[in-house]
């Protein structure tokens, strides 16, 4: 097992200097940032040269990769346009980022698996039809579609909720947007456990358990439930990154100030060291979620062993 | 199977944690305006460090303009600029000029507003090692060239133009004649700095402070500023409501949406997409004033194709081919007005807009376009590309409504087509680079109400904002005939005849004037926008 997770992360230092490597050139290829700096007119040269030396761009893009990577083992990832560290920038943006997807996977994992343990246990009947049909419904909208529905209806309509989440971002005001953010996830989990939880009712060991006497519940949770969740958890697992990353539309609709909206406003201003700043930390996130995924099977499972 | 007990507990309890949270949490937070006579506006995240000097877009202007005031103010109704911390300032050639401050006014730390404090900000903004991006405001002032050269190293630290007289008095000389000069001084980049902002300047930057009607009582960048009224402002403009809590929108949809839903009081940018409802859903608590905004389509002349004497009746043909009217009415909601001349409406006639001055090469008029383009050689590569930034506002929207119009005009479906750049740094970027092979979107957003700023800064060979390097012996010449003269009057009538060899060329077709528009809840009124289309906070009245 202890060699297992040390093979692992060894394993993500290809990964994490690939991954920063190309996210590097991506906004490199983009241009010269400095001359969106000076609004609707050139930079002038004296001033630009200047910029570009304390940014470090004068230099040539090996050097400024190494330079950079060199400055992010210390801790340091650089500055934003605006001049604050982008450390300072993440300190603010990914807790709030967090707390969403905390929201999100929370209402993945309550809503998604209960509602794909009721339809997979009473498969064909009309609960299983209106949820088949309601998650096909919910797959097919657009995110953005759902968020400013929701927002229109809930904030201004109804006026339950504010249609704006405020700099705080309590878990509170996440509770709409992250059952935006999670909905298209949502219906998917409760498509895979609904079709794992139908395949396994039928296996031996729920006949066994059945035959031996064991209550319903019992079956359900011990021996049908946990033999159904290692796809779940495995998509779950992978959508935590995905979440985190793709949260920018759910941000941008209810102007949470968090990882997505810096990544937006870092590309427009093709800030390159907010962008991979952030985009290293997702790639991090998502290593780990993976990994933290495959130790989970061990657990759901006990026939699997890691060596 | 005890471990999997255990997993399956914690989950809960941080279900449940969760819960809790979510059921406390939600209750606290209040309405629009928390406190009495606190107003909430949207705002955007400044893109430069909020230095006076730094500062060159609207975001970042709106804090200055709560916080700062200079020697001059510009009238928020005309335009003009009037005295503000200036005393006087005197000169007899347009070159030497004499400043005196007005006595009794402090910074909002109690520190006195001297002449130092002016002539340590300009030295501080002029200066190449302090990289800022307004520096070439103190371009008119002797000495620039040696704290600010074109290349190389800075030799000298201060301007040699700025001399401290005493207490209250500076004098400036500048490196050649400019009459308007006195006028420029309402800018934000000329605005006097305390100390603090030298001998702390991170301190400073985390919490600006400034000798206007307001002072900042938080700061927490990227999300959210809270300004308070100073109390002891001793100038005539005092900030007629308690404060204003600047609030940072990713997206003016949501703002809006947040005004509606009665959690935001005032939106200062209303999206295109609202223009539809914003008088049902506001009705008479939405404005739209004339704003110091012209766009216009610019080419690129140093590509030869658009550099001979055809190419120019090319361009008038294309300016012909263009139904503004239709446009502005049916894009812009009337946001926006044909343009008819280079400048602003917001100049009034006194101070140089003249009304119809482009005459009838910016009517639309389809059969004379298409014998001129036909005249001319026709368009250049045999197809026109408008080259614009999608990222932000409705550029994609007028681009191939502009092309539309072009296409109908010369009866060939594949004249004119968009061409669009993925960010505004990047376009900004292949302009700088000269990539330009046919017209590309111009706007200029005034920086002081002068007629100088909308023709020198876009015209003059090799100013900084001209991009498409447009040169002209004849326009250049009346500009410095103008900037010499020292009587208004003549100066702006010498403006005009320059801008007229704007117009004989065609060296930049006109779109339309642009307008400033907000809206705002029904606690504000006595809600105005500025000609810079800000919001002039201090007299908005919250009950």
């Amino acid at each position: 097992m202890g060699r297992y997770v040390v093979r692992r992360l060894l394993q993500m230092i290809p990964v994490f200097v690939g991954a920063t490597l190309l996210i590097f050139l991506m906004v490199n290829v983009m241009g010269d940032p400095i001359a969106g700096l000076c609004g609707e007119r050139a930079c002038d040269p004296a001033t630009a040269a200047q910029l570009k030396k304390e940014f470090g761009l004068d230099k040539p893009v090996w050097r400024q990769y190494l330079t950079y990577m060199g400055n992010v083992f210390t801790g340091d990832f650089g500055t934003a346009f605006n001049g604050q560290p982008v450390t300072e920038l993440m300190s603010t943006a990914f807790p709030v980022t967090i707390r969403l997807t905390v929201v999100a996977v929370v209402f993945e994992i309550v809503i998604g698996i209960t509602l794909g343990v009721v339809t997979g246990l009473r498969r064909g009947r009309p609960v299983d039809t209106g949820v088949l049909l309601a998650t096909l419904v919910v797959i097919s909208v657009p995110t953005f579609v759902t968020g400013l529905l929701l927002q229109l209806l809930l904030g201004v309509r109804w006026g339950w909720i504010r249609p704006s989440v405020s700099p705080d971002a309590a878990f509170g005001e996440l509770i709409v947007p992250g059952l935006v953010l999670a909905s298209v996830s949502l219906a998917y989990v409760t498509r895979l456990t609904r079709t794992s939880i139908a395949e396994n009712k039928q296996s031996d060991y729920v006949r066994t358990a059945v035959a031996k006497g064991l209550p319903r519940r019992r079956v359900v949770t011990r021996h049908l439930l946990r033999n159904s969740l290692i796809p779940v958890v495995t998509f779950i697992g992978t959508d935590i990154g995905a979440l985190m990353g793709g949260a920018i539309v759910t941000e941008r609709i209810f102007n949470i100030h968090g990882v997505g909206y810096q990544l937006y406003q870092g590309i427009l201003r093709q800030n390159t060291q907010t962008v991979v700043g952030f985009v290293t930390v997702l790639v991090l996130v998502f290593l780990v979620a993976n990994l933290l995924v495959d130790l989970l099977y061990a657990v759901l499972d006990p026939r699997i062993r890691y060596a | 199977m005890r471990s999997a007990t255990h997993a399956r507990g914690a989950v809960c309890a941080v279900v449940v944690a969760l819960a809790a949270t979510a059921c406390g949490g939600g209750g606290g937070s209040g309405g629009g305006g928390g406190e009495s006579g606190v107003l909430s506006s949207s705002w955007g995240d400044p893109q430069n460090p909020l230095e006076p000097a730094n500062t060159n877009e609207v975001q970042g202007g709106k804090v200055l303009d709560m916080i700062f005031r200079g020697l001059k103010k510009y009238d928020p109704k005309t335009g003009n600029a009037t005295d503000m911390l200036a005393q006087k300032i005197d000169t007899s050639d347009s070159q030497n000029f004499t400043i005196t401050v007005k006595d009794g006014w402090t910074f909002s730390n109690g520190e006195k507003v001297t002449a130092k404090s002016f002539v340590d900000a300009w030295n501080y903004g002029a200066s190449l090692r302090n990289n800022q991006k307004n520096a070439y405001f103190f371009g008119y002032i002797q000495g620039y060239d040696k704290v600010h050269p074109a290349g190389g190293s800075q030799s000298a630290d201060t301007l040699s133009g700025l001399k401290v007289v005493d207490d209250r008095t500076f004098t400036v000389r500048l490196n050649q004649k400019f009459s308007g000069f006195p006028d420029t001084l309402g800018y934000a980049a000329f605005a006097p700095l305390p100390q603090s902002f030298f001998t702390d300047h991170a301190g400073w930057l985390a919490q600006p402070v400034g000798d206007g009607p307001y002072r900042i009582e938080s700061y927490t960048k990227g999300s959210q500023m809270s300004l308070k009224k100073w109390d002891g402002y001793p100038g005539g403009d005092k900030a007629q409501n308690a404060g204003v809590d600047l609030k940072v929108y990713t997206d003016s949809d949501t703002a809006y949406t947040d005004l509606i839903a009665g959690n935001l009081d005032l939106v200062d940018d209303v999206p295109a997409s609202q223009l539809k409802n914003v008088k049902s859903d506001l009705g008479g608590r939405y404005i739209n004033t004339p704003a110091g905004i012209i766009q216009t389509l610019a080419f690129p002349y140093y590509d030869s194709a658009w550099n001979n004497s055809g190419a120019q009746k090319v361009r008038t043909g294309l300016s012909m081919a263009i139904n503004r009217k239709q446009i502005t009415d049916t894009i812009f909601q009337n946001t926006r007005t044909p343009a008819t001349d280079w400048t602003s409406p917001v100049l009034g006639t006194d101070g140089g807009f003249k009304e119809g001055l482009c005459g009838s090469a910016c009517d639309y008029n389809p059969a004379e376009a298409k014998r001129l383009i036909r005249e001319g050689g026709g368009l250049p590569g045999g197809q026109l590309k408008i080259t614009y930034n999608a990222d932000t506002g409705s550029h994609r929207m007028w681009v191939d409504a502009v092309c539309n119009s072009i296409n109908n005009a010369l009866g060939n479906d594949k004249a004119c087509v968009g061409n669009p750049v993925g960010t505004f740094a990047d376009f900004r970027n292949q302009i700088g680079q000269h990539k330009m092979t046919g017209p590309f979107r111009a706007g200029w957003q005034m920086d002081y109400p002068l007629i100088q700023n909308f023709l020198q800064p876009l015209y003059y060979t090799d100013a900084s904002s001209n991009d498409g390097k447009w040169s002209d012996k004849d326009f250049d010449r009346l500009v410095d005939q103008a900037n010499a003269q020292t009587d208004t009057a003549k100066a702006v009538s010498a403006f005009q005849q320059a801008e007229e060899v704007v117009r004989d060329n065609m060296a930049a077709i006109p779109l339309w004037y642009q307008n400033g528009s907000a809206g705002y809840s029904e606690r504000l009124s006595n809600v105005a926008l500025n000609p810079f289309s800000v919001p002039v906070y201090n007299e908005i009245k919250v009950s």
